[in-house]
This record gives C-alpha cells, sequence and structure tokens, in this order.
C-alpha cells in the first residue's frame, strides 16, 4: 500500500464518527487535556502521536468513558459520550448504559489486558456470549474466524502465558473485533512488543484500515502512520498542536514543537 | 500477513548449528566437597528423637485404650460434629467475607463504614469471648422478637450448635472479608478496563473477569483458614456442643485416660488437616489455569511419570 486510500471521505463531508469540542481532563490538579478539538470520519484512521506525558491516551481512554471528561463535548456517532441531552441539561448515564454505548467501540490496550483464566478462543467469545447474548456455538464459531484472521487458528487452545507478546496483542485485536464495533481504539498497541514483533500487529491493523474500518491509533509508529494514517494530528501538553495528512505533517511540519519532536523519533 | 514468530525460528538456527558437530570433550571428574557438619547435625538430632521416642516408652500410657477408642461410636460423632460445625461456620465466613469485602470496597461511604466496624469488632475481640456472649445472649434477651416474622425464646433458638455456629461464622467472617478483599484488589486494574471495554457491566465484570482471578490469591489463605476452622472449633465445646474435643475429654474424664483421649483426639484432628490439605491443593492447582504454563503434577500423575520411566528402557 503505497499510495493512500483516495476512495475514503475525508473528515467534514459526512457525520463524523467521532467529535470533539474542547474537551478538558483533569486527574486533581493535573490539567491533561486543555481544549482538544478533533473530528473522525467513518472509515478513517487518525493517528495521534507526541511525547509521553501528552495526554494521547487519556483522551482515547475519554472517547469510551474509561476516562470521564471534566468540560467540553465528545460525541461517537453523533451520540454523546457519557451524557444525555435534555433541555440544556446533561445527565450521566447509567453504568448499564455507559456498557451498551461501549459494545460498539473495540478498544486495544499497550498491555494487552488479555483475561489470563481463559484460553484465546474464550477471550474472543466473552464479549460476544456475555454481552450480545450469542449462543456458546455460534460466538465459538465467529470467534474461530477471527483467530483465523488474526493468524492465530492453531493457538485458539492456548492461554494467554503461553503466547508470544505479538501474538496476544492479535488475540486482543480478534477479542475487540468480535463485538464488530464501528470505532476501534488503539493504545500504543506496539509499545510492548519485541521490535520483530511489532509487524505481525501492524499488519493486521493494515488489513482493518482496508477493510474500512474507523481506526484512532496512538502510536510511536511512524511509518505506519505515514502508510495507513488518513490524518495524523500532533498532540503536546495537552493540546493538539497540528494536525493533516500525514505525509504533510511529518514532511513539511509548520511548527517548531512538530519539528522537534519528529527529529527525535524520525 | 507473515508468519507467526514461533514458524520464523526453525528456518533461522537450521543451518549453521546442523551442520557443525560438537567438539569432543571429558567430562569433569573431581573430588566433592565432604560436608561433615550435616553428618553431625544428622546424628544429633536421630539421638535427639530417638531419647524423645524412650521417653515416650517409659510413660505411663495404655497405647491399647488409643486402639480401642479410635473408633468409638462417641468419638466418631464427635469427630462429624467436629467437621459440621467447620464446614458450616466456614460457608458461612465465605459469605459473609464476599459480601463486606465488596461493601468495604463500594464507593458507598456507609457501606464501607458498616464493614470496617464489623471486621474490626469481630476480628479484635477473641473467638473464645464471641462464643461465650452468643451463648449466653438469653441473660439480656429473654425472647427473639423480628416483628411479625419470628418470635421465641432465646434459650430456645440459642443451642449449643447455634451458638457455634454465629461465633465461629461470624468471626471468620471477618478474616474472610480481608483475605477476599485482598485478592479483588490483586487483580490487575487493566482486567476491569478491558472488560468496560467490552461493554460489560461493573456486575458481569466482578462474577467473569475479577473473581475468577482473586480466587487464585484468595484460594491458599482460605484453605489455611480452613484448617485453623477444624482446631479452632475445639473451642466450642465452652458452649456445650459435643465436638471431638469434648467427645473424647469425656470418655478421658470418665474412664480415667485423659491423656489416651487427648491422643485420639490428635490422632483425628490430624487425619482430617491432612485430607483437607489435598483438597487445598486440587482446588489450587484449578485455579492456577492459565496463570502457570504448565500445572504442577498431582502425586498421582508424579507416580505414574515415574514408573513409566522406570519401565522404558534408557536410550542411548
Amino acid at each position: 500500500m503505497s499510495t493512500p486510500d483516495m476512495t475514503k471521505p475525508v473528515a467534514g463531508g459526512v457525520e463524523p464518527m467521532v467529535r470533539a469540542e474542547n474537551v478538558h481532563k483533569s486527574f486533581g490538579a493535573a490539567h491533561i487535556l486543555k481544549g482538544i478539538d478533533l473530528e473522525v470520519a467513518p472509515r478513517e484512521v487518525c493517528c495521534l502521536i507526541g511525547p509521553s506525558g501528552s495526554g494521547k491516551s487519556t483522551f482515547l481512554r475519554c472517547i469510551n468513558h474509561l476516562e470521564q471528561i471534566n468540560a467540553g463535548r465528545l460525541w461517537v456517532d453523533g451520540d454523546l459520550v457519557g451524557y444525555r441531552q435534555r433541555g440544556d441539561r446533561l445527565h450521566e448515564l447509567r453504568d448499564r448504559e455507559v456498557a451498551a454505548k461501549r459494545r460498539d467501540i473495540g478498544m486495544v490496550f499497550q498491555r494487552f489486558n488479555l483475561f489470563p483464566h481463559m484460553t484465546a478462543i474464550e477471550n474472543v467469545m466473552e464479549g460476544p456470549v456475555q454481552v450480545r447474548r450469542e449462543s456458546k456455538a455460534v460466538a465459538r464459531e465467529r470467534a474461530a474466524a477471527l483467530l483465523d484472521r488474526v493468524g492465530l487458528a492453531d493457538k485458539a487452545g492456548s492461554y494467554p502465558s503461553q503466547l508470544s507478546g505479538g501474538q496476544q496483542q492479535r488475540v486482543a485485536i480478534a477479542r475487540a473485533l468480535a463485538m464488530e464495533p464501528k470505532l476501534m481504539l488503539f493504545d500504543e498497541p506496539t509499545s510492548a512488543l519485541d521490535p520483530e514483533l511489532v509487524g505481525d500487529v501492524l499488519d493486521v491493523m493494515r488489513g482493518l484500515a482496508e477493510d474500512g474500518m474507523t481506526m484512532i491509533v496512538v502510536t510511536h509508529e511512524m511509518g505506519f502512520a505515514r502508510e495507513v494514517g488518513d490524518a495524523l494530528v500532533f498532540m503536546d501538553d495537552g493540546m493538539v498542536v497540528e494536525s493533516g495528512h500525514p505525509r504533510e505533517v511529518l514532511g513539511n511540519p509548520q511548527h517548531e514543537r512538530t519539528r522537534a519532536f519528529l527529529s527525535k523519533v524520525l | 500477513m507473515s508468519d507467526t514468530e514461533a514458524g520464523r525460528t526453525p528456518e533461522g538456527t537450521a543451518g549453521p548449528s546442523q551442520a557443525a558437530p560438537a567438539s569432543p570433550y571429558e567430562a569433569i571428574r573431581a573430588i566433592p566437597v565432604r560436608h561433615y557438619g550435616r553428618w553431625v547435625a544428622a546424628v544429633v538430632v536421630v539421638v535427639l528423637l530417638g531419647w524423645l521416642a524412650y521417653g515416650f516408652s517409659q510413660g505411663k500410657i495404655i497405647w491399647s485404650t488409643v486402639g480401642d477408642k479410635l473408633f468409638d461410636h462417641t468419638v466418631l460423632t464427635g469427630v462429624w460434629h467436629t467437621v459440621l460445625i467447620s464446614v458450616c461456620a466456614m460457608a458461612m465466613g465465605l459469605v459473609l467475607g464476599v459480601l463486606f469485602a465488596v461493601m468495604r470496597l463500594s464507593r458507598n461511604p456507609v457501606t464501607g463504614a458498616v464493614s470496617w466496624l464489623y471486621i474490626w469488632f469481630f476480628r479484635g475481640t477473641p473467638v473464645y469471648v464471641q462464643l461465650l456472649m452468643w451463648f449466653n445472649l438469653s441473660l439480656i434477651f429473654h425472647t427473639i422478637n423480628l416483628g411479625p416474622i419470628y418470635k421465641n425464646d432465646t434459650v430456645a433458638v440459642m443451642t449449643p450448635f447455634v451458638a457455634a455456629l454465629l461465633g465461629l461464622g461470624l468471626n471468620e467472617g471477618a478474616y474472610m472479608a480481608e483475605i477476599v478483599r485482598a485478592g479483588i484488589q490483586s487483580v490487575d486494574e487493566g482486567q476491569t478496563e478491558a472488560s468496560h471495554a467490552l461493554g460489560m457491566t461493573g456486575a458481569q465484570t466482578m462474577r467473569r473477569i475479577v473473581l475468577p482471578q482473586a480466587m487464585r490469591v484468595i484460594i491458599p489463605p482460605t484453605g489455611n483458614e480452613f484448617i485453623n476452622m477444624l482446631k479452632t472449633s475445639s473451642l466450642v465445646s465452652v458452649v456445650q456442643y459435643s465436638e471431638l474435643l469434648r467427645a473424647t475429654s469425656d470418655i478421658g474424664i470418665s474412664s480415667n485416660a485423659i491423656m489416651e483421649m487427648y491422643f485420639v483426639a490428635s490422632i483425628w484432628y490430624l487425619v482430617l488437616t491432612s485430607v483437607f490439605s489435598v483438597g487445598q491443593f486440587y482446588l489450587e492447582r484449578r485455579y492456577a489455569r492459565g496463570s502457570l504454563r504448565s500445572l504442577p503434577l498431582t502425586p498421582w500423575q508424579k507416580v505414574r511419570a515415574n514408573l513409566t520411566t522406570l519401565r522404558r528402557p534408557k536410550v542411548a
């Protein structure tokens, strides 16, 4: 895949999958997000880059309400995240309602977070069986197909402790895909992997992008961002410094801070 | 999609390692260090043990009484009562433990404080005192009156078994609450997040993801608690419950074989604790699934593995 996929719609043309307006987030006195504005269109792959502590992961976790935002508005597929608006008042969503919203958003973690007491295929089946109330037979069949898709058909019966990091992360991707999400969030999916295992995980993600999945990827893999990404957002100190097409941002950064960061990582 | 990393290794290492033959070598033959200290220690310990055995052989112990009374009907009933009260009190302790652990960890400050108070009181006072208080409850409450649901005289309700169960069970609940809490808190935060990200609710996450993993941390101390319970249950003889210690010591006093009957009791306590230790091993093994690459062999599997290696001729 040497040229970007031109059939994908550009942000702004249609209802965005994710829209953030002036999002703020603090942990106690620490002000982590200082007004994030962002739009991600359906079928778009948006890569978030920036130094550690810049708020990339926190922002990602706000999108599926693992963190509650303190100010601003955040929409996923037209719905407010974590709140319901009645008139001009916001009501917090109940635990059950938040859970229901999260079904449609897949998330892949830096530390995999596979369930260690379940085999690979049981990990993938857990969401469909427990949340979507699928029958075990159907879920098992779909889980087997998903494991095959990430290249791990032969590891279905293995426990996470018996898998390498790269294999665990691919099971984690299959687990998220089993919920048939409309949006996938990746939180530094390759940062905890040995360099030689990174490629397999990126290949799976590339395949997902080609199939038209909407993805937000926090990453340090500039090669992936350049080749697969439709948009690149550079964050620093809780703010979006610069965003645009990956080639433009990486090739011709406009801001001093972007240039300083890229000179260290490229 | 590229191959798995396991598939790559043979390709990379196949060439050179197979081609190069191992160079000839001579095994080292050295004179091993003599551990004289170990010999001395072994001799001293054996002599002391022999001395102890000799001492017992000179004691006025009627060993035949021990053998005769081991399977006495009253003693067996005592054994059964010890098992019964221990299992019931432990079950009560487990249920209360999970309940109070969840209350303690909840964000509700009232349930948290109540749980703290419960643990503070029942862990902070001796179980012996608690047993006596339950047994003598009728001194301050003549009747137990639960409004329209239930009403009865306290003396009728507070049988020795009930007093023993409340005393041991409530005390155990306080210890189990802390064990369960430690287990729940030992589960990585990422597990909860991954479960939530899949769309599971808090209750589903607790039941399907957190508790099964907490079990691995909870079971070993719970096994210890149960073995402790088997022995602590001997205290309930104070509330007139005829468990093993009371049954044996009653016989001992009436037949003037006091020490012999304590031996009988000790033998049965050892049997019970040994049997439950074996059960604990298998339970721990079951909940270790996924955390170890290979499960520890059961004693039976070890025997079989040894037998098969004995039978199989060695291949050079």
